[in-house]
Parts: structure tokens; sequence; C-alpha cells
């Protein structure tokens, strides 16, 4: 089971990587799915390019959202901030109702065209799964764990940086990685606003009807989405081990 | 040691710790019983500030506890409850560690701090102290919570219902343990329990509570012969009180000249145990005998009798 685990892992790996640095490899394979005389390779930039940006911008957004939504969270559990709670709650629940085209379209007319409109929803987006995660995992921390902190002698700081936070972290990280694959995934409508993610190569197939550009382009953000996800679930089940649960 | 004076929290209108006053002698154990919500606990963490007083202040050898930050107070204040709260992710040498890294002990001190309490509790530091609290039983976790308590070498140890989740053998085994550690340490004990023989055979002075007040603070003797309140003498249960009475002295000071057959009796037994003895073998009478197994004399079971009598007093 883990051996077959980590074949398909390898696999997929071995598959983009060689897709991104020569996506000329899968012409022929994608040939039947272009119409007749069309490319069936994306070469007008260079994939491993819109990768690299594609996962930047994923990356950045998933760290601005975790600050944002612990230092939220953290405010939220502190005696002077727990009137807050659920007024952040609600800002952050809507934030997510909103439709990510429809904070992209909000933020074109401020921020212009390119890379920061996406920024921009994606971070939005990013801040509810982590918030709602870090609550639960500092809510979570037993009540006779954080007593016995108190009555050895902690700060409310220590208390915060070497009990609550590292008993919560699990929960943080499974936070970080929804955060990461809404992003990884949603980038993708980053290039309806000439943000230059993998996106691109899917829009160009669904403007001039080339099937073959639409799968590779669909096919490479998955395979990174699923890489990316796998190696922070990874991280989260360290994090789980430490945190003395296995 | 600690002077609490005139001690009231108020929640509202709640009264729940109401007007009370408690000297406790250095190195003294002292029971704190009564009901459930009479307050026990909310006076224990007076103490400690981790329940700030509406009223009234405690005296830890003549400081006031307001004096000091309430998290640098407790660093001085050895603290030990129910469900231990030993920290998951924390090996148990960290946890024992805990305090006296926030008082910046060096590293072999600590160490050898940690050592020493882990032996002391019967936990061989080599073994358990790299273990997480997940791999240790129910009783060790126990006993790893009042190391953690005691690694300061603090002059208090305030301790609310340690014991109460332990099965009837590891809990004895805790109480005989705390007891040679408290001796040992010196430290004064302030412990809540809800298990009146642990209150009458660990402590030596009992501080009663109902609804929020102290209705009585003795020895355990007093507390049974001379309840202050009904519910004082109905706490110790009127068909236990002469056992519990016995259960406070050993035989020693029964022993007369005589001889007696039959299994003996050791002379610092407790009286309870050398009635259920004579009781169970139907003899009147046991030889005794000293630590070396020497023969002292015999315990009757008419002086036993007798002395179970609050009037013998
Ligand atoms: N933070 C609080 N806010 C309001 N009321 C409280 C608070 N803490 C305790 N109380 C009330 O104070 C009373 C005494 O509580 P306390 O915990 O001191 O009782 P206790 O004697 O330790 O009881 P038990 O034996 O059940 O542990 C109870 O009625 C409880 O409901
Ligand atoms: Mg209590």
């Amino acid at each position: 089971m883990k051996a077959a685990a980590w074949t398909l892992r390898l696999l997929t790996l071995a598959l983009l990587a060689v897709y991104l640095i020569r996506p000329e490899t899968f012409a022929a394979a994608l040939a039947p799915l272009a119409p007749a005389g069309a490319p069936a390779v994306y070469t007008q930039s260079s994939v491993l390019e819109l990768a690299a940006i594609h996962v930047a911008i994923a990356a950045v957004a998933t760290v601005l959202a975790t600050a944002a939504a612990l230092a939220l969270a953290v405010f939220a559990t502190r005696p002077a901030g727990s009137a807050f709670l659920p007024l952040f709650r609600s800002v952050a629940n809507a934030g997510q109702t909103f439709p990510p085209v429809a904070v992209l379209a909000i933020a074109v007319p401020s921020v212009g065209f390119g890379e920061a409109p996406t920024l921009i929803a994606l971070t939005l987006y990013g801040v509810l799964p982590v918030f709602e995660n870090a609550l639960s995992g500092i809510e979570g921390v037993s009540p006779a764990v954080l007593d016995a902190a108190r009555g050895a002698g902690l700060s409310p700081r220590q208390e915060l940086l070497e009990v609550e936070l590292p008993l919560a972290l699990p929960a943080i990280l499974s936070g970080v990685r929804l955060s990461a694959v809404i992003a990884l995934s949603t980038a993708t409508i980053g290039s309806t606003v000439a943000a230059r993610t993998l996106g691109e190569v899917v829009i160009a197939g669904l403007a001039t009807n080339n099937l073959a550009y639409i799968v590779q382009g669909a096919a490479a953000i998955a395979a990174l989405t699923v890489l990316i996800s796998d190696a922070l679930g990874a991280l989260e089940r360290w994090a789980a081990r430490r945190a003395g649960r296995g | 040691m600690i002077t609490i004076e005139r001690l009231t929290k108020r929640y509202d209108d709640d009264v729940v710790v109401d007007d009370v006053s408690l000297e406790i002698a250095e190195g003294a154990i002292v029971a704190v019983v009564g009901a459930s919500g009479s307050g026990k606990t909310t006076l224990l963490r007076m103490i400690n500030r981790m329940v700030e007083p509406t009223s009234g202040r405690v005296l830890i050898a003549g400081e006031d506890t307001r004096a000091t930050a309430p998290h640098l107070l407790r660093r001085s204040i050895g603290y030990a409850i129910q469900g231990h709260g030993l920290f998951p992710h924390r090996t148990i040498a960290e946890n024992v560690a805990t305090t006296p890294k926030l008082l910046g002990w060096d590293k072999a001190r600590i160490e050898a701090r940690v050592d020493e309490l882990l032996s002391l509790f019967g936990l061989e530091p080599a073994i358990y102290g790299p273990r997480r609290p997940h791999q240790l039983s129910g009783g060790q976790q126990q006993r790893v919570g009042v190391a953690r308590a005691l690694a300061a070498f603090p002059r208090v140890l305030l301790m609310d219902e340690p014991f109460g989740a332990l099965d009837p053998i590891v809990r004895a085994k805790a109480q005989a343990d705390l007891r040679a550690i408290q001796r040992k340490l010196g430290v004064t004990v302030v412990l809540v329990t809800h298990d009146m023989d642990e209150a009458t055979s660990l402590a030596d002075r009992i501080a009663i509570m109902e609804r929020g007040r102290l209705v009585q603070e003795a020895t355990p003797v007093e507390v049974l012969t001379h309840p202050a309140t009904q519910f004082a003498a109905d706490m110790f249960g009127a068909d236990e009180r002469p056992f519990r009475l016995l259960s406070l002295k050993s035989v020693a000071d029964l022993t007369q000249p005589g001889e007696a057959g039959g299994e003996p009796i050791a002379a610092d037994a407790d009286r309870r145990e050398a009635l259920a003895a004579l009781l169970w073998s139907g003899r009147a009478a046991a030889p005794v005998t000293g630590a070396g197994g020497e023969r002292l004399g015999i315990v009757t079971l008419a002086r036993l009798v007798e002395a179970a009598a609050a009037k013998a007093r």
C-alpha cells in the first residue's frame, strides 16, 4: 500500500517535471485531442515559468492568509479579544461566500490587471480555513493543560507560544493545507485578468477550441496541487506526532 | 507560613468563598474538605492567584501575594490538579523541568533535579524521562504531575484532588509517597479532597468548608470527636467514625505486658488494622512486635474497643 502510494507520487512528479521542462515530449500523445492543423502542445510561453508564477502566487497568498488568520485567531482567543470572536467569524465566513470571479472583478479597477488582483482574491479566500482551524486547535487545548501551565508559572505569552500554539499546530497546518489547495486551484482563474499562471494554458485552449491545451493545463495544475497537498499532509502528520498524539 | 485573611470571592451575587481566615503552619499538611460547590477549589486557587479574591488577602511567609506578578508568584508555589495536565508535546523530563526552566536554572542542575524527583516517585529516569505522557499509566502520570509541582523547591504545594482518579491501591501508594516526600522536603501542603480517609490519614489539620464558609479547622481527632456542625459530623459518616479514629494512631501505646498466641502485630501498625486482625482471627489479644521483630507485649481487643470511643479522649 505504502509502496504503491510512493510509486504513484514519484510517477506524478516525473510526468509533471517532464511536461514542465520539455512539453514537446507529449506532442504525440496530445495530438489526437488537438483540432486538425493546430499545435498539440502549448508553446506561446514557457510552461515552467507559468508554473513557477502559479506556485509563487499561491504560496504568497497562503502565507499572507495564514499570518492574518493566525493573528485574528490568537487575538480572538485572548481574554481581551473574546468579544470579537463572533464578528471575526462572520466576516471570514462572508469572505468565503463571494465567488472568486467576483473578487477578481472588484479588485481589477483598483489595482489593475495582472497578478495583484489574483493575489488579493486568493489571500481573502485563504483566511477562513486557517482561521477556523487555528481557532478549533487553540480552543481544543485541554483546560487541565492550560491550568497546569498557568499554575507552573508560565506568563500569558509563554502559555501561547509554548503550549497553545504547539498543541494547535496540527490543526493550523491542516488549515494551511486547505488554503494552499484552494489557492492553487483558484490561481487558475487569475488568467482571466491576465495573471500569468498555468490557467493561461487552459484559457488558450478554451479560446481556440483546443482540447489538447485544456487537458495539459488542467492535468499540470491538478498534479501540482496534489503533490503540494500531499507534502503538506505529511508535514501535518509529523506535527501531530510531535504534539503527542500518536 | 500561609496566612489567609478574610478572603472572599464573589461571582456577581454569588458568594463562593465567604470571609475565610486561616493560618497554616510551615511544613503542615492541611486538607480542605466539604461538599461539591462549597468553594474548596476557589479558596485554593486564590492562594496562587489563579483566581483573584474579591476582598481579603493571602500572605505567604509574611509577604502579601499581591506584591508579586501572578506568574512569578506561581513559580514559587507548586500546583497539582486532578487530571494532572501534563504537556502532551513535552517529554516527562521536560514536563518536570517546566518551572526550573522558567526560573533559568542551568542545564546540569535541571537534569539532576529531574532525575532526583523521578527516582523519588519510583520512575526510573532513564526509562521514563524521555517518554511522552501518553506512554505512561494514569497513576504514573499523576505522580509526574506532583513531581512537576515540586520541581522548583516550592515553599507551598497546592493540590486539588490530585489522586481522585486513581484506583484505591495506586491511590494509597501515591498518598504514602506524598507523605514521605513531604516530610523529607518540609513543604507546606494544602490539599483539597473528597476522600475522608485521605484527609484523616494524610493531614495534620482538616479545614471544613460549608457553602463558602470555613466552619471548622482542627486536627483530624478533633473534627472526628467534636465536629463543629451537623454537616461536619455527617461528612465523616457515623458508621465509619470509630474506625477512622482508630486509624489515626498506632498500637504502640496500647501495648501492655502479657502473653498471647498467633500472628503478631507490628507496633507501628495502626489500631484499625490491629482491630481488623483480631476480629478476623477470632482472638481476644495478639502479640506486638517492634521493628526488629522483638516481643514488646500484647494488645487486647478490649483496649482497642475502648480506644475507638470518642468519650475516651
Ligand atoms: N468562574 C466562575 N464563575 C461563576 N461561578 C463560579 C466560577 N467558579 C466557580 N464558581 C462557583 O463557585 C462555587 C464553588 O466552586 P468551587 O469550584 O470552588 O467548588 P468546590 O468546592 O471545589 O467543588 P467540587 O468539590 O465539586 O470541586 C460553585 O457553585 C461554582 O459554580
Ligand atoms: Mg473543586
